[in-house]
């Protein structure tokens, strides 16, 4: 029998969290180098809806990992129900998506099975029968392959933006689905939570925005961000910042990207004024398209830049608000 | 409350790092700074020790060099430290660090424990929840807010895309930290001054070694990422960038 690859996909208010499209792409691939066999998770109250769309996919079977204790999400609950199943189906590989909630929970099923978790992954290698994972280390400034020394279950997270979400393949017909239920003992759970709720009215939702104009401190002044926020208007995209811009105050802390803000993968990030501090390029380097604005040639963010321009952004900015204006009305 | 503190010294941010001779590690010689999670999971712990009474105990793993975050926790204020010296801890995973540590405090009593949200340098997230599954303890991630209260206590938990949460917790507790829960204070000299006579206990590899398994992960290589963009400048004047920008904006990016 091959091995068995089992990817844990995350939904949340109701919708299949994105990355978990991008954990799936990584399987398939993964699936396919191994000749394992891929199988999909979703774990939650009443997940049925989400299990059958995911069964639309390239993969073996789906299950629904179903107790009404699953909801809302408790680290306790959630480490109960996937130890429950993963002793009753022995899995080689568990992949889920590096976010917030895997995050607080993950390391305690591995402990708790006595085994260890790679985690934040931007890919995979396989040399001879090892596999290595490669993830960031010193913020980005090294890459490490590392490979699991200890037995099966081997847990991997994958980094937001490590894989195209929109590469995952279908299937040729829908996947079997079946419903695993649970059994969470009273007394199990310790923490309750309470509503999930936004600070701030506005607060946006950057990592599901497919264009985004980040500014950085080459915009100089705050009154200055209007062009860049016109910029992103014209495009039809999101108004992003680096962190001493929202330190300043000049925008709000929730459209800062990096380590301690938003981690984004959109279609287009266009960043103005931004030197490309690790810090930085650790939230966006996942963009499809990267174009950098910026005086400075030996900034780091060409590095990653798919286009770039040496140059003033004051110079440059307002003309390209005018060709994309005309360009959107001509279309 | 009496409150462990997790702390790491990791290298400073804008140190040029070298590798080793093996490719698996960094070369040592460089300068080293607070893990920055970690300085204000120590603000926290400080700060409801002021409010709540107790006991600020710090805590670290590494050669001789990691005393120095040691020393300045207690030129901060906090009230003793546990130094576990050797340099075998630098290699541990995250699995066998929270062991040394969980066998450090046996004999200790602590109501919370706190650790950054992640390292600067290992950056797994992991060492504070796997703690808290050795101790049989819940535990919170990513925690902006604290607050006691009958039952134990409230934490304020930052999901993400700008999303909070609260939740309630009984004590004892593992707490992971996020930067920026409050205003770092800088050492007084009088602080500093006091920190020379608080305690601070060695705990030598030998003590915690029957707790210690071999590590479930290793680090086969570490390298210097290659960089795999082909990057195309777009020179010219101002109005003539902006048209080039433009058109591939639209023939390219296909976001026209």
């Amino acid at each position: 029998m091959p091995e068995t690859i089992l990817v844990v996909v995350e939904q949340r208010e109701g919708k299949l969290n994105r990355v978990s499209w991008e954990t799936l792409t990584a399987g398939q691939a993964l699936a396919a180098e191994t000749g394992w066999t891929l199988e999909a998770a979703v774990v939650g109250s009443g997940v049925a809806g989400f299990a059958n769309e995911i069964a639309l996919k390239k993969l073996a079977k789906v299950y629904a990992i179903e107790s009404a204790k699953l909801e809302p999400y408790t680290p306790d609950a959630f480490v109960a129900a996937l130890k429950q199943f993963l002793a009753s189906h022995p899995t080689k590989l568990v992949l889920m998506p590096h976010t917030y909630q895997v995050r607080d929970f993950v390391p305690k099923l591995a402990t708790a099975m006595g085994r260890a978790a790679i985690s934040d992954c931007i890919g995979y290698k396989r040399e001879g029968e090892k596999l290595l994972f490669t993830r960031q280390m010193f913020q980005g400034k090294l890459a490490a392959d590392v490979s699991f020394t200890s037995d099966a279950p081997w847990f991997v997270t994958f980094q937001n933006g490590a894989y195209r979400g929109d590469k995952v393949e279908a299937g040729a017909s829908a996947a079997p689905v079946e419903t695993v239920s649970v059994v969470i003992a009273d007394g199990v759970i310790r923490n309750k939570p309470h509503e999930v709720f936004k600070e701030a009215k506005q607060a946006v939702d950057l990592t599901q925005a497919e264009i985004i104009v980040a500014v950085g401190r080459g915009i100089k002044e705050q009154k200055n961000i209007e062009i860049a926020k016109q910029l992103a208007e014209a495009l039809g995209g999101e108004l992003a910042a680096s962190r001493p811009i929202c330190d300043s105050g000049w925008l709000p802390m929730d459209r800062q990207i990096g380590s301690s803000g938003q981690t984004v993968a959109p279609k287009l990030y266009l960043a103005l004024g931004i030197s490309g501090a690790i810090q930085h390029i650790v939230g966006m380097k996942g963009a499809r398209t990267i174009i950098a604005v910026n005086k400075d040639s030996e900034a780091p963010i060409f590095e990653i830049a798919d286009y770039a321009v040496v140059g003033n952004l004051f110079d440059i900015v307002p003309p390209l608000i005018e060709e994309v204006k005309k360009a959107k009305a001509g279309a | 409350m009496k409150i462990l503190v997790c702390m790491k010294q990791v290298p400073q941010k804008d140190a040029p790092l070298k590798l080793n001779e093996t490719g698996t590690w960094i070369r040592e010689d460089v300068s080293y700074e607070v893990n920055e999670p970690d300085a204000y999971a120590l603000e926290e712990a400080l700060r409801q020790k002021e409010k709540h009474g107790g006991e600020v105990v710090v805590i670290t793993s590494g050669p001789a060099r990691a005393q120095q975050v040691l020393r300045e926790a207690l030129a901060k204020g906090a009230d003793r430290a546990i130094h576990l010296e050797d340099n075998a801890f630098v290699g541990l995973d995250a699995f066998n660090t929270a062991r040394a540590f969980a066998a450090a405090i046996k004999d200790d009593q602590f109501d919370l424990i706190f650790t950054g949200l992640q390292s600067d340098d290992y950056g797994y997230a992991q060492t504070g929840v796997v703690l808290a599954e050795l101790l049989g303890w819940p535990h919170a991630t990513i925690i902006m807010q604290i607050e006691k209260n009958e039952s134990g206590i409230r934490v304020k938990r930052e999901l993400e895309a700008g999303y909070f949460q609260f939740v309630d917790m009984p004590l004892p507790a593992v707490l992971t930290i996020q930067s920026g829960i409050n205003k770092l204070r800088y050492a007084t000299l009088i602080g500093i001054k006091q920190a020379k006579n608080k305690p601070l206990r060695k705990v030598s590899l030998a003590e915690v070694q029957s707790a210690l398994g071999a590590n479930l992960q290793k680090i086969e290589r570490l390298y210097v990422p290659q960089k795999t963009k082909n990057t195309e400048f777009l020179e010219g004047p101002a109005g003539e960038v902006a048209k080039k920008l433009a058109e591939k904006l639209r023939n390219e990016v296909r976001v026209l």
